[in-house]
């Protein structure tokens, strides 16, 4: 079990999402970091939908009850336990009694944190993960606050401890990320200026970007970006408005500024959509920090084919070279 | 007015779009209309009923439709394929289904939608009026008595579900000429309350959850479309109550009879009112003012 001393800025248990339910309008939730949580279960001996605490910017402090063995990816937010430096991307060994602590993080927005076994709280339309807007998953569908405890699976997870991952497999976060996007959809809304201003501008990470969405920001008038038209009945008279539609997670939806909808995103409205981050860039994009810089990369489908594909294939390696 | 049809609608070729790696969007018809919506069903509805495998999530919109797929078990490519085929074989003119009639009161120009609407002023198209005001006026009705007249004069449509859980887009099932459109605010309001029943485009909703909205409101029910917790009867099988293909008789209520529905839900203890119709979007379509007479009356 552990308990939660301080919660941190916005922790919550997280896995790899709950599908079946978007035509209800439930989004899949989820760890919006694939990689970096799917590493970390791998390092502890789990495998990849085990519910890890996703931390966001500044972790929690946590009481582990009983030993286990814990590993921390993604952002780097230098925890220590017992008030000593522990290695990130790395399975720890923590005793009975240990507190876990984190500082703000340094480089990326989150991290996961893995325990042997996983954490074990009741699954709900067959994921643990937290969806706070309806109150479902995770620990009382909410993020974490001090007193709470979880509790973890049971596991037999000999002979990992201080496994780690090689560097080439730790992803740097830099300031300006390139993120890989197929273009479609409603991209027929846009003029072909309009669609060269979109990939051209560099964007700046707002302050509102989070599990819902992240909205970017520029220097540019997004109403200029559309192809005038009388709109299609039913549409609404915004420029930028289509008859509602869904909207996959990853998409680009231009509501008076570039929104990349992530994990927790609405699953459909009326603002075009025109185009779809890639599924390995967006655990990147989740890593994007306010004020940071973000480009556009066009891809083709079979581009990003062959990046989903290198991508399963690097945590295939790592699921097989980790577990066995 | 009873003489007047729903024509239907003749699509252009549907538009088959990539969603990154992982999902396939089909836009129908860049304008609603039933045809576009009841082919969005039937044809999300054989796509269920294939089973085609990698296929995660099917998810049926106004005039389009959503698939979510691991490409990992199926290449877009095929999928499209099968999609064509899937398209090629629908004949609508067959297509009917078995569909709910929910009951929805609705506390019309109630204090709460009028009190978030009064805050957010500065946000809407014309500050001086209130939302059913501009509405009425801009759709060419005398006042609000008379527009909220027409608005729950004949049934709705539930042609998309989502957004948030629950949500309901719902579609009036009168002819073209008498449809309400209305625009949606010119920048959204933060704060909606929830069973909150708005309007925009052509669209009605009913907020599941409180949050952030955009369309012009209206009025309020007092029952739930999500019960998280499925404590009500009416959610034993979800907790989502609407589906698309259900239609939904908005029924105007006073202030005493919204209390007691409400005091109701609140102690779970309503019995939502649910009649069912074997809908025949043919008939339907030829005489809609008759047909949704007899919709409306399969409910108690």
């Amino acid at each position: 079990m552990l308990r939660i001393v301080e919660p941190g800025l916005s922790t919550t248990v997280q896995d790899t999402g709950r599908y079946g339910h978007y035509h209800i309008g439930m989004p899949p939730s989820g760890a919006v970091d694939q990689y970096a949580h799917r590493v970390a279960n791998f390092l502890v001996g789990n495998e990849a939908d085990a519910a890890t605490l996703e931390l966001t910017y500044t972790g929690p402090e946590v009481v582990f009850e009983e030993e286990g063995l814990v590993a921390v990816c993604g952002a780097d937010m230098d925890p220590s336990l017992d008030g000593e430096p522990v290695p990130t991307w790395t399975a720890v060994r923590v005793a009975a009694g240990q507190t876990l602590s984190f500082e703000f993080a340094t480089e990326g927005a989150r991290a996961y944190l893995a325990v042997d076994g996983g954490i074990d709280t009741e699954p709900v339309m067959g994921s643990r993960a937290t969806y706070t807007l309806i109150g479902v998953g995770g620990h009382e569908g909410r993020e974490l606050e001090a007193g709470d405890e979880l509790p973890t699976g049971a596991t037999e997870a000999d002979g990992l401890e201080g496994n780690s991952v090689d560097a080439a497999h730790v992803p740097d976060y830099g300031a300006e990320t390139s993120i890989r996007v197929v273009m479609g959809l409603c991209d027929y809304r846009l003029t072909e200026d309009g669609k060269e201003t979109l990939l051209d501008t560099e964007w700046t990470v707002s302050n509102e970007a989070d599990r819902v969405g992240y909205r970017l920001d520029a220097d540019v008038d997004i109403q200029g970006l559309f192809v005038e038209r009388e709109q299609p009945f039913g549409a609404g008279t915004d420029l930028t408005n289509v008859v509602d539609l869904g909207y996959p997670v990853g998409s680009i939806q231009m509501a008076g500024q570039p929104i990349v909808l992530m994990r927790d995103a609405v699953t459909g409205g009326g603002y075009a959509t025109v185009g779809t981050v890639i599924s390995p860039d967006r655990s990147t994009l989740a890593q994007g920090r306010s004020h940071e810089t973000v480009t556009f990369e066009p891809v083709s489908v079979e581009e990003a084919l062959t990046a989903r594909e290198d991508w399963t294939a690097r945590l295939d390696r790592l699921r097989e070279e980790l577990l066995g | 007015m009873s003489g007047s049809g729903i024509e239907r609608q003749s699509l252009s070729t549907p538009r088959y779009e990539y969603g990154g790696d992982d999902h396939v969007f089909v836009e129908l018809s860049e304008s609603m209309s039933f045809t576009a919506n009841f082919k969005a069903q039937a044809i999300t509805k054989e796509v269920r009923a294939r089973d085609i495998p990698g296929i995660i999530e099917v998810a049926p919109s106004n005039a389009s439709y959503l698939l979510h797929f691991d490409p990992e078990v199926v290449h877009p490519d095929t999928l499209i394929d099968r999609l064509r085929d899937i398209e090629a074989g629908i004949d609508l003119t067959a297509y009917t289904w078995e569909a709910r009639v929910l009951d929805v009161p609705v506390l019309y120009d109630d204090p709460w939608t009028r009190e978030t609407l009064m805050q957010f002023r500065e946000r809407h198209q014309d500050p001086e009026a209130t939302d059913l005001e501009y509405s009425a006026r801009i759709n060419g009705f005398s006042g609000p008595e008379e527009f909220i007249e027409a608005h729950a004069g004949a049934p709705h449509m539930v042609t998309m579900v989502g957004f948030v859980p629950g949500l309901p887009w719902t579609f009036q099932m009168v002819p073209r000429d008498q449809q309400i459109e209305v625009p949606k605010y010119v920048q959204p309001r933060t704060e909606t309350p929830s069973r909150a029943v708005g309007f925009g485009g052509a669209f009605t909703a009913i907020y599941s959850v409180p949050g952030a909205g955009g369309y012009q409101l209206f009025g309020r029910t007092p029952v739930e479309v999500l019960d998280v917790d499925q404590q009500l009867s009416a959610f034993a099988d979800s907790m989502v109550l609407p589906n698309p293909g259900d239609i939904i008789n908005f029924r105007r209520v006073d202030r005493e009879e919204y209390d007691r529905i409400r005091d109701a839900v609140e102690a779970n203890d309503y019995e939502y009112n649910i009649g069912h119709i074997d809908f025949e979007p043919e008939e339907f379509f030829e005489h809609p003012s008759e047909y949704t007479d007899r919709i409306t009356e399969v409910l108690d």
